[in-house]
């Protein structure tokens, strides 16, 4: 078998008496497209925080493309080719879009010490930011501060700045959460788009939209995995439905 | 090819067209300030021109806090530890003979860049009033140690034999070049900071002021960028102490104090942070309003206090806030003359309101003067009847001038 481009061993992280997340193992191969679902509460925020690295597990490891990450903080992470959305929007208000997306370019071009050439209009950072605008469909509000922008578009701009870190990895934390219908339709064919071409762990609530994109499921309650495999599958088993999708549909 | 500008007049203007409003803003305070020893031929005396150097020094101290304020998102209370180490080491370096630009200048500025280093690598590590906090800590450690150097004056300060030599020569005795030397640092360090703001190092730092979360999901770890944004502060405030230890050829701990350390923030948010004239711009205003007011009274703190409070309240972006909130409203001369036309018939129609009011309640008074005029009049019988009909005659004369004056001045308001 080939080496995963996520692997999960073990990993474990408690509050207090709260076991988070207990003990979870999981691979996701290149390029899939996994989802991972669960009632409010189950753990799948932190699941994502630690793998991104914005919080220490207790246990276990994390492995991205065959090198161990559990101790790496996020930046490192990042040049890795872990890339991130948040659950909440994270941009900077006070950047334009563009300028937004070239911060990621330039964070994986060449040196960031340069002092004295202007950085506005840099080729080499706007082409490919631009790039990514495009696939988000953004490419209008190129010159629109982000902090002026819809929250849709918010969204939108925040998964542009992930696809411009060229990642190997796409965490999305509920890229749908607080957006509308049409924006929801949106992103799930930006996103169906994006599918093959990069490996993607996504977390999201929309049911619609996790049936529409993902490769396989995991089911996440109270901290633990208790089920992976295909949306049909996961459907139709009988402790999921009793766990999570009974009371949904 | 492009027909030659006609006169250098349209070369200039077409030079101008090309600069940022920051740009535009900066080039005109630093050509004000470059007329100043002229003016000070026509006035007389080296007093303008002493003022000006001094203003321009802490222009050069505020532009560097200003980036780490405005730009790095890092309240520094300890920045003024820059001024004194700036002029120590150039002093003491004076007092042991070694007073020429080659090696003061350096030391000054290595000084500086050393002390930043050492103190930023443990300050960039906490942000916010942990930031504030321990920074103060170092400036008023930078402040003791001053105080005991003893063999360079201790308390009362180290005086420097001269000004620092430029290759041999006593150049900056002479107090316009000096004002000239100093002139040209600013305008450096002004063309240093805004290239730096705008370098792809710049849009880090200012993308961490941002959103620090978002910078780091991204890969940039903040905390390389942060410190060498607070060393090159450190060493730029390090030129400013060099230069006022040199116009003052003396320099002591008080350089150093955190009052001092708090005057720079005060400039800084005077001035307006994100604008890079905005601290120039408050470096003079700040020194222009402490020279006029200490002139006033010895307690003109107690005047610069409230300013201050009211500048913070109403004019959150400083001096340069309040600019530029007037041009995003984009008024052309001729619409601010006719806002300004719109604002004073508001006023003279309030004021007329008023006035109407106040005439009413004047002839009411006069009424009422009247009826114990007579009353008394009756009283004293039919030999003051003269006497009240004169007062009564004269009374309402007054009141028919006055209401008529009254109405005539309305009428020519109201016709504006």
């Amino acid at each position: 078998m080939s080496v995963p481009m996520l692997r999960l061993e073990h990993l474990a992280k408690s509050f207090g008496a709260l076991k988070v997340t207990d003990g979870i193992d999981l691979d996701i191969p290149v390029g899939e497209t996994h989802a991972i679902i669960g009632p409010n509460g189950a753990g799948k925020t932190t699941l994502i925080h630690q793998i991104a690295g914005s919080l220490a597990p207790d246990a276990g490891r994390i492995i991205l493309d065959d090198r161990d990450v559990t101790h790496l903080p996020m930046p490192a992470r990042a040049h890795l080719g872990l890339a991130r959305s948040f659950q909440i929007t994270h941009v900077l208000p006070r950047f334009t879009a563009l300028e937004n997306v070239a911060l990621a370019v330039q964070a994986r071009s060449g040196s960031s010490f340069r002092f004295w050439q202007p950085v506005a209009g840099e080729a080499a950072l706007d082409v490919p930011a631009l790039e990514a605008l495009a696939v988000v469909d953004l490419t209008s509000r190129a010159h629109t501060r982000a902090g002026s922008l819809s929250h849709g578009e918010k969204r939108r701009l925040e998964l542009a700045i992930a696809l411009a870190q060229a990642p190997k990895l796409l965490l999305l934390d509920e890229p749908m959460a607080g957006a509308g219908a049409e924006e929801s339709r949106r992103l799930v064919a930006t996103l169906e788009g994006l599918k093959g071409r990069y490996t993607i762990l996504l977390v999201e609530h929309d049911m619609q939209a996790v049936f529409a994109l993902a490769d396989r499921i995991s089911v996440m309650v109270e901290g633990r995995i208790i089920a992976t495999g295909s949306p049909q599958a996961v459907r139709a088993d009988p402790a999921v439905r009793a766990a999570y999708l009974g009371e949904a549909a | 090819m492009d027909a030659p500008p006609r006169s250098i007049k349209d070369a200039a203007a077409a030079a101008l067209r090309t600069l940022t409003f920051d740009q535009r803003m900066a080039a005109g305070l630093l050509a004000l300030m470059a007329l100043l020893p002229l003016l000070s031929l026509v006035v007389g005396g080296s007093y303008l021109v002493l003022v000006g150097e001094r203003v321009m020094i802490f222009a050069i101290a505020a532009l560097s806090l200003e980036l780490l304020i405005g730009v790095g998102g890092l309240v520094s209370f300890g920045h003024a530890a820059y001024l004194g180490i700036g002029a120590y080491a150039a002093g003491i370096l004076a007092s042991h003979g070694f007073g020429t630009l080659a090696i003061a200048l350096p030391a000054a500025l290595l000084g500086s860049a050393l002390f930043a280093l050492a103190t930023g690598a443990v300050a960039v590590r906490t942000r916010g009033v942990y930031f504030i906090m321990i920074t103060l800590a170092f400036g008023q450690m930078a402040f003791f140690i001053g105080t005991s150097l003893a063999p360079y004056g201790g308390d009362d300060g180290l005086s420097w034999p001269t000004r620092t030599l430029v290759l041999g020569t006593r150049l900056l005795k002479s107090e316009t070049a000096f004002f000239y030397v100093i002139l040209l640092l600013l305008a450096a360090t002004y063309v240093v900071v805004s290239r730096l703001v705008a370098s792809r190092f710049g849009r880090v730092l200012r993308g961490l002021t941002d959103n620090e979360t978002r910078m780091q999901a991204i890969g940039f770890t903040p905390y390389p960028y942060r410190l060498t944004a607070y060393v090159i502060a450190g060493t730029l405030c390090g030129l400013a102490g060099f230069l006022l230890g040199n116009q003052a050829e003396f320099v002591s701990p008080a350089y150093m104090h955190w009052q001092r350390s708090g005057e720079l923030i005060i400039m800084v948010l005077l001035g307006g942070t994100g604008t890079l004239y905005g601290p120039i711009l408050g470096a003079t205003a700040f020194l222009l309003l402490e020279e006029m007011l200490s002139r006033l009274t010895e307690h003109w703190k107690a005047i610069l206090g409230p300013v201050l409070v009211l500048v913070v309240l109403f004019a959150r972006g400083g001096i340069a806030g309040a600019i530029e909130a007037w041009r995003r409203r984009r008024m052309t001369p001729a619409q601010l003359l006719a806002a300004a036309d719109l604002l004073a018939r508001q006023v003279i129609a309030e004021g007329a309101m008023r006035w109407r009011l106040w005439s009413r309640v004047l002839s009411r008074r006069i009424d009422w003067l009247m009826q114990l005029a007579k009353g008394a009049a009756m009283q004293a019988g039919a030999r003051r009847q003269h006497l009240q009909m004169t007062l009564s005659r004269g009374l309402t004369t007054l009141r028919l001038s006055a209401e008529r004056g009254i109405a005539l001045a309305l009428a020519r308001w109201r016709r504006r």
